[in-house]
C-alpha cells in the first residue's frame, strides 16, 4: 500500500484531461458516428414575428438523399408538447408554449420552421433551400419600454401582455431591513442612475450537437450538454418516454458557460425524428445557428436609487430591473435575474432595501444563464453606484467601500437581503490587491496627466465583489419556486485491486473534475492521486446527479464525494478490525492504513477491499463491498469574494482603451488545485472583461440579429486582452468541510464594473459619468466630446466594440 | 474529383465532391475528427492544421486544393508516444480547459514558432489573434507557446513535420529554426 503523505489538496496538479485533448484523441458529439445515422438540418425563420401561412416541402423531400421533412405539425399534430421551464418565479408568471418547432406563427428570427432528414449532413443542408415558408408579417416587439409600453403589439397575443413576471423583495416587509423609501426621503444625498446590461451570447467554442440512437432498447442521446441529469429527465417529461429507457450522455463538451444549460428544441426534435425512423440521428449546428437560436445571457435596464449619508454611510438602495427574456422562457431563465436580488447588497452593510424585477417578452432569441446568471448584473449595478457616490461626496471610491463594507470580525452576517454570508475577509484582500496594484502610484499618475491635459488619460476602476454560488440549499431553492434541489450525487467503488473509480453527479465541460476530484479522494483514502478514474457525464454509470452550473460542482459535487469517501471508511473499518482482530474503536485512519493505535500493526485500505472482494472471511452481517454512495445538499451558499482592481487607459482622441494593469486578489476560500483556480480566474476574467469592453448581441429594426457571425460578435482574441495579474487569500468556506467556496463564476462577475469604473474614472472631468457598454471607442470619444452624461445608443450596432459604424436606429432598445 | 492528400504520414487517394472543404474531408471521408469546426466563418481557427508545413484554417480551403499536399493535423504531431513540445507545453501550462479550440491553437503555435522562434508575450498575443479560445483567457496559452519556445530552439517549421524517411528519430535540433 503506498501511503500519500503529502497533502494532494492545495497542489498544483496537471490536469488528467489533456492527455487526450491535447493530442485530438476526443469525444465532441459531432465526432460520433452510428451505423444507419442520417442527418438533420433546422430550417429557420428569417422573421421575427410573423404568420406561418404554408410551408411547402414537396421540393425538398424530392431532393437527393434527403430522407423526410417534417414540420411542426408533422411532429407534434397536438401541439401538445411544449419545451420545460423549470422556475416559475411568481404562481401568476405568464408562460407560453415554445413548440419543437414553430407552429403557426414564429417568435424570433432563428425559431425553428421544418427539419430535413438525409443521408448526409451535406445534402441535408442543401434541402433546406427547396422549402417555400409564406409568412405574413406581424409587428416586431424591440425593447424592454417598447414592449411594455401601454399600446405595444404584443408577443404572444394569448397572454394578453408581455409582462412575463413581477418579482419583488423588499427588507422591510421582509423584516430584514428598513423601508426604502423612507431611508431615501430622509437622506443626505440621493443618487439615481439608469444602467444597460447589455445582451451577450455566451459564445462556447464547439456548437450545440445531438445524437440520439434509437436501436437499443435503452434510447441514447449524446449532447454536447452541460445538463445530461436533467436533461434525462425532462425530456422524459416533456415526451412522456419512460424515464428509464433514456440514457443520457455527455461526452466531452466542449465549454458552456451557462449557454449549455438547456432542453433544446433540436434535443426533443432528433429523439422524435429517431423514434420516427428508427435510426440514429445527429444534429450539429453551424456557429451562425448558435448565434441566433441558441439562448443569450443578460440584457437588462437597470434603474438604481442609493441613499446615504454626507460621511459616506449608505442608508438605502432600490433597484427596479426590467429584464428581457426573449420570446420564450428558457428553462431557468425566469429566475436569472431574481438570482440578482440577493447580490445587490454585496458586501455593504446596507439597512434597507426595496429591488423588483420586470421580466418582458420581446421577439428577440431567449435568454438564459450565462457565466454568474444575474450577478454579473447586480455586481455591475452596486459597484457602479458606490463609484459614482463617491464622485458625488468627492471621497476617495476604496474608503466609501471599506466604510460600508462588513468587517472581517462580523461574520457570519446576515444581509439585509436575508442570506448569511459565514465568512470572509475584505480586508485582506483588498490591502493585498492595492499592493499589488501601487494604487497610490497610479492615482498620481493619473493627477499629473490630467494636470498636464495629457492626451491619454488614467483612470482607477474598483470592484469588490461577493457572490453567492454552490447552488444550492434545496429548501433554498424550494422558497424561489425552483423546480428541482441543489444537493449533487457521488459514489466511489473500491475495485480488487485497490484502484477507485469515482462516479459524479457533476458533468465536467472544461472545469477539470477529473483531476480535482481524484486529489480530493487520494487524501480522503489514502490512495495515489493516479489510481483514480473519475466517472462522469454518462446516465448510465453517473445515474443520479443535477450536473454542473452556479460554481456549484467542488462546493456541492466535491463535498458529496467527501462524503462517500467517508463512508467507504466506516465500512472498511469494520473489516480491518475483524482482520486484525481488534474493536473498530482500537484503530485509526491515516494515509491508507487502519492503524491499530499504539501500535505499529495496520492494514491498506487496499488490503481491506480485496478482502471485501474475497468474501472468505469476513464479519458477520457485513455485506462483501466497500462501495459507497452519498447525496449532499449544502446547508447554505457560499461567497467567494475579492477586490479587483483595473487601470485604463483612455486616449481621448480617438475614444480607444487599454487596459494597462489588471489586479485581483480573490478569496475562494481553501484551494483543491491553484493551477485550475488560477485558469477559472484568467477565464472569467476575459468574460467580464468583454462584456465591458467588446461584445453585444444586436438586433435591427426588424429583429434580426445582425452581430449573428464570429466576424460581427466581437469575441476577444489574445490581442486584445493584456496578462492578468491574479492572487489570493484563503478565508475558509465554514459551512462544508473542505472549506472551499466556487470559482467558476467569480472573474466574469467582478471585472465587468471594475473597468467600466476605470474608464469613467479616466474621463469623469469631462463630464462623463456613465458610459454604455460595450465601451467602444467611438461611445468613449463621443462621451469625451461631447461631455454627454451618458453616452449610448450610437455604437450599437454589429461589431459595435470595434467602433466601426454609426447607426443611430440600431440596437435593440 | 479524384484527389491523393498525405494526412498525417499515410497517403489517401479519395473521390471529393468538388464543393468539399478540407476540414469535413479529414473529419468526414479520412477520420481525423481530433481537428474541429467551431464557426463558420473562418474566425475561430478551431480548424488549423498544417498544409505542407503551414497553418491552414481547413475551413478555408476545398479538399481539391490539397491534392498532392501533405496534411498534418494535431493527431500526427507526437512521435513514438513523444508528445510534440508544443502539445507538452500545452499541458505544463494549464493552457486549455475545455481543449475545443486547443488543436486549431497548438497547431497555429507551432506555426507562429516556426516564423518566430522566441517571440515576445506581444508577437504571441498578435500571432495566435486569429484563433479563439474562450476558457482560459488566453494568459496561459501565451505562457504554453513562450515555453515551447524555450524547449524547442531552434524551431519547429516545415521540415520538422516531414514524416517520409526520418519517423521516430524526430529531433528539433536537426532542423533549421525558420519555416518560411
Amino acid at each position: 500500500m503506498t501511503a500519500t503523505m503529502e497533502p494532494e489538496v492545495g497542489k498544483g496538479r496537471l490536469r488528467k484531461e489533456d492527455a487526450r485533448l491535447i493530442a485530438g484523441r476526443t469525444r465532441w458529439t459531432d465526432n460520433i458516428t452510428l451505423p444507419g445515422m442520417v442527418h438533420l438540418a433546422v430550417l429557420r425563420s428569417t422573421a421575427a414575428h410573423a404568420k406561418i401561412v404554408n410551408i411547402d416541402t414537396s421540393a425538398a423531400k424530392e431532393m437527393p438523399g434527403v430522407i423526410a421533412v417534417y414540420t411542426g405539425d408533422d411532429l407534434d399534430p397536438e401541439g401538445a408538447i411544449g419545451m420545460p421551464c423549470a422556475w416559475p418565479i411568481t404562481p401568476d408568471m405568464k408562460s407560453p408554449r415554445r413548440p419543437v418547432l414553430a407552429q403557426g406563427k414564429v417568435n424570433f428570427a432563428g425559431e425553428g420552421v421544418a427539419v430535413v432528414v438525409a443521408r448526409s449532413a451535406g445534402e441535408a443542408e442543401d434541402a433546406l433551400a427547396e422549402i417555400d415558408v409564406d409568412y405574413e408579417d406581424l409587428p416586431v416587439v424591440l425593447g424592454l419600454e417598447n414592449a411594455l409600453a401601454e399600446d405595444a403589439p404584443l408577443v404572444h397575443e394569448e397572454l394578453g401582455t408581455n409582462r412575463n413576471a413581477l418579482w419583488k423583495f423588499d427588507s422591510g416587509e421582509a423584516g430584514s431591513g428598513g423601508d426604502v423609501e423612507q431611508a431615501i426621503n430622509e437622506a443626505e444625498v440621493v443618487l439615481k442612475r439608469r444602467f444597460r446590461q447589455q445582451r451577450l451570447v455566451p459564445a462556447f467554442m464547439e456548437p450545440r450537437s445531438c445524437v440520439v440512437d434509437p436501436t437499443a432498447p435503452q434510447l441514447t442521446m449524446w449532447s454536447a450538454t452541460q445538463i445530461p441529469h436533467i436533461l434525462k429527465t425532462m425530456s422524459a417529461l416533456t415526451l412522456g418516454i419512460p424515464e428509464h429507457k433514456i440514457r443520457v450522455i455527455a461526452p466531452d463538451v466542449g465549454g458552456g458557460f451557462g449557454g449549455k444549460i438547456a432542453v433544446l428544441p433540436e434535443e426533443i426534435m432528433s429523439l422524435l425524428v429517431a423514434q420516427k425512423l428508427g435510426r440514429p440521428v445527429k444534429w450539429t449546428e453551424s456557429r451562425s445557428e448558435t448565434m441566433a437560436a441558441a439562448h443569450h445571457g443578460r440584457d437588462q435596464i437597470q434603474d438604481l436609487t442609493i441613499a446615504a449619508k454626507r460621511d459616506g454611510t449608505v442608508t438605502g438602495l432600490k433597484v427596479e430591473l426590467m429584464a428581457d427574456m426573449g420570446a420564450y422562457l428558457g428553462l431557468v431563465g425566469p429566475g436569472v435575474p431574481i438570482l440578482g436580488a440577493f447580490m445587490f447588497n454585496a458586501i455593504y452593510k446596507i439597512p434597507a432595501y426595496h429591488f423588483a424585477c420586470t421580466n418582458v417578452f420581446t421577439n428577440t432569441t431567449l435568454t438564459d444563464a450565462y457565466r454568474g446568471a444575474g450577478r454579473p448584473e447586480a455586481t455591475f449595478g452596486i459597484e457602479r453606484m458606490m463609484d459614482e457616490l463617491a464622485a458625488e461626496l468627492g471621497m476617495d471610491p476604496m474608503e466609501l467601500r471599506e466604510k460600508n463594507w462588513i468587517k472581517h470580525d462580523e461574520f457570519p452576517y446576515t444581509t439585509v437581503s436575508t442570506l448569511t454570508y459565514d465568512s470572509g475577509n475584505y480586508e485582506a484582500a483588498t490591502e493585498k490587491a492595492m499592493q499589488l496594484f501601487d494604487y497610490e502610484g497610479l492615482r498620481r499618475e493619473q493627477a499629473e496627466r490630467r494636470e498636464r491635459n495629457d492626451p491619454v488619460q488614467l483612470g482607477i476602476g474598483i470592484s469588490t465583489f461577493t457572490e453567492m454560488c454552490g447552488l444550492a440549499p434545496s429548501r433554498v431553492l424550494g422558497s424561489l419556486d425552483y423546480g428541482a434541489g441543489g444537493w449533487e450525487h457521488a459514489a466511489i467503488r473500491m475495485l480488487p485491486t485497490g484502484k477507485v473509480e469515482v462516479i459524479t453527479g457533476s458533468s465536467a465541460h472544461g472545469q477539470g473534475h477529473e483531476t480535482a476530484w481524484s486529489q480530493i479522494v487520494s487524501d480522503q483514502l489514502g490512495v495515489p492521486f493516479e489510481d483514480i478514474e473519475v466517472l462522469h457525464g454518462d446516465t448510465q454509470s453517473s445515474h443520479k446527479g443535477l450536473d454542473t452550473y452556479g460554481s456549484r460542482s467542488l462546493a456541492v459535487g466535491g463535498i458529496a464525494v467527501v462524503k462517500a469517501a467517508e463512508k467507504v471508511i466506516e465500512k472498511a473499518k469494520k473489516i480491518a478490525a475483524h482482520m486484525m482482530e481488534c474493536s473498530e474503536d482500537d484503530l485509526e485512519f491515516s494515509g491508507g492504513k487502519f492503524t491499530v493505535k499504539g501500535t505499529d500493526k495496520s492494514t491498506g485500505i487496499g488490503d481491506v477491499a480485496f478482502a471485501a472482494f474475497m468474501a472468505h472471511d469476513l464479519p458477520d452481517g457485513v455485506e462483501p463491498s466497500l462501495d459507497s454512495e452519498a447525496v449532499y445538499d449544502p446547508e447554505n451558499f457560499s461567497f467567494p469574494h475579492g477586490t479587483h482592481l483595473c487601470a485604463a487607459e483612455v486616449d481621448t482622441e480617438t475614444g480607444r482603451v487599454r487596459l494597462r494593469k489588471y489586479v485581483c486578489v480573490d478569496d475562494v476560500g481553501k484551494v483543491v488545485n491553484p493551477i485550475i483556480v488560477e485558469g477559472q480566474m484568467h477565464g472569467g476574467l476575459a468574460q467580464g472583461i468583454a462584456q465591458a469592453l467588446f461584445e453585444e448581441a444586436v438586433f435591427d429594426e426588424s429583429g434580426t440579429l445582425t452581430s449573428g457571425t464570429f466576424a460581427d460578435y466581437l469575441l476577444p482574441s489574445a490581442a486584445d486582452l493584456p496578462s492578468f495579474t491574479t492572487d489570493r487569500t484563503e478565508t475558509p468556506s465554514t459551512t462544508n468541510p473542505l472549506g472551499v467556496k466556487g470559482v467558476g463564476e467569480a472573474g466574469t462577475i467582478a471585472s465587468t464594473p471594475a473597468v467600466v469604473n476605470a474608464v469613467v474614472d479616466a474621463v469623469r472631468h469631462f463630464g462623463v459619468n456613465d458610459i454604455e457598454m460595450p465601451l467602444s471607442p467611438m461611445r468613449v470619444w463621443k462621451a469625451v466630446h461631447s461631455g454627454e452624461k451618458a453616452a449610448g445608443g450610437p455604437g450599437a450596432e454589429a461589431g459595435g466594440g470595434l467602433g466601426s459604424i454609426d447607426a443611430t436606429h440600431g440596437g435593440a432598445q | 474529383m479524384r484527389i491523393t492528400v498525405t494526412v498525417d504520414g499515410t497517403t489517401y487517394t479519395d473521390d471529393v465532391e468538388p464543393r468539399t472543404l478540407l476540414v469535413h474531408y479529414l473529419r468526414e471521408q479520412v477520420g481525423k475528427v481530433g481537428t474541429v469546426v467551431g464557426c463558420d466563418t473562418s474566425n475561430c481557427g478551431a480548424c488549423t492544421v498544417h498544409l505542407d508545413g503551414h497553418s491552414v484554417k481547413s475551413c478555408s480551403v476545398l479538399a481539391v486544393q490539397a491534392d498532392g499536399c501533405e496534411v498534418t493535423t494535431i493527431e500526427g504531431l507526437a512521435r513514438d508516444g513523444q508528445l510534440h513540445p508544443v502539445q507538452q507545453a500545452f499541458h505544463d501550462n494549464h493552457a486549455l480547459q475545455c481543449g475545443f479550440c486547443t488543436p486549431g491553437m497548438i497547431m497555429q503555435s507551432i506555426d507562429l514558432l516556426a516564423d518566430n522562434p522566441s517571440p515576445d508575450e506581444q508577437a504571441v498575443r498578435e500571432g495566435l489573434e486569429g484563433n479563439l479560445c474562450r476558457c482560459t483567457g488566453y494568459q496561459n496559452i501565451v505562457r504554453a507557446v513562450r515555453d515551447a519556445a524555450d524547449h524547442m530552439r531552434p524551431g519547429a517549421g516545415p521540415e520538422a513535420e516531414r514524416v517520409a524517411g526520418d519517423a521516430g528519430s524526430r529531433a528539433a535540433s536537426s532542423v533549421g529554426g525558420g519555416g518560411e
